[in-house]
């Protein structure tokens, strides 16, 4: 099965040249279709406005962590189905520990390659469609 | 300083530079620094804590970092703009988190503050622990680089 690579993906992180490199790398996955938020709270009013599909975010933000920006999604009814791939610069098994117990999908530590990066996108898509 | 944190630095350094620009940079001989003016024209510095304390620094050449970024973003860059900034302290950011994993390793348990970049020519790196640092030097096809760093194990491990 191949994944649509139509999905609307929102990437979350407080550096513009990030969302820049993330955007870059999904463009060589074939994932064009991208929306940006700066932080968690941005990220909530951009959920709340338009469908999205799928939202990569990194972990160390101002106002909204992505962790909280996780658990907000994942008590929110409308979006607690969204996947959520969560960027960070470090596997500290607390931190690991913590996302995964607030439904993380799945977490990429980086740096990281555009292989890798949609490898994992394709891998939580499929998984929920299993 | 202990010579445990030149490699974890210098392979966090290859890591996150091949991976996340495709530029595989040369190290040379490492050496001391007693002075605080940076080597490159931009640099991007970070506050260690924990079972090591200090500080590290990556200066780049006005050349290699331009070559640098235009291969993260996928577009040519040819002045050192906001995206310059923003990306020195990701990379910044990114070798810490690659060098500390690896001290984790033998280890060490160190958390990282968050990075702050400066530039201009001569500017200085003020190290948390007042210097001297090592200067890890590496060569690019575009120019040279620094990692600069000046760490200490706490509580004598």
């Amino acid at each position: 099965m191949s994944v649509n690579k139509n999905l609307k993906i929102l990437i979350v992180d407080d550096f513009a040249t990030m969302r820049k490199v993330i955007r870059n790398l999904l463009k060589q996955g074939g994932f064009e279709n991208v929306v940006e938020a700066e932080d968690g709270v941005a990220a909530l009013k951009v959920l709340k406005s338009q469908p999205v599909d799928f939202i990569i975010s990194d972990w160390n933000m101002p106002n909204m962590s992505g962790l909280e920006l996780l658990k907000a999604v994942r008590s929110d009814d409308e979006l607690k189905a969204l996947p959520f791939l969560m960027v960070t610069a470090e596997a500290l098994k607390d931190n690991v520990v913590a996302a995964v117990k607030a439904g993380v999908s799945n977490y990429i530590v980086k740096p990281f390659t555009a292989e890798v990066l949609n490898e994992k996108i394709e891998k939580i898509v499929k998984s929920l469609a299993a | 300083m202990d010579v445990r944190f030149i490699n974890p630095f210098l392979n966090g350094t290859v890591t996150v530079l091949k991976t996340m620009a495709f530029v595989e940079p040369k190290a040379g001989k490492p050496f001391l620094k007693k002075d605080t003016i940076a080597r490159g024209d931009i640099s991007g510095i970070i506050g260690l804590t924990g079972s090591a304390r200090g500080s590290l620094a990556l200066s780049f050449s006005e050349s290699s970092i331009l070559k640098i970024v235009s291969n993260m973003l996928g577009e040519e860059i040819k002045t050192l703009n906001g995206d310059i900034k923003d990306a020195v302290g990701e990379i910044t950011n990114m070798v810490s988190g690659a060098a500390r994993k690896e001290l984790e390793t033998l280890g060490f348990n160190i958390t990282a503050a968050i990075p702050t970049v400066v530039a201009g020519k001569d500017h200085s790196i003020s190290h948390v622990l007042g210097g001297p640092s090592i200067i890890i030097p590496f060569e690019t096809a575009n120019g040279p680089f620094v990692v600069d760093i000046c760490i200490g194990a706490v509580g004598g491990q």
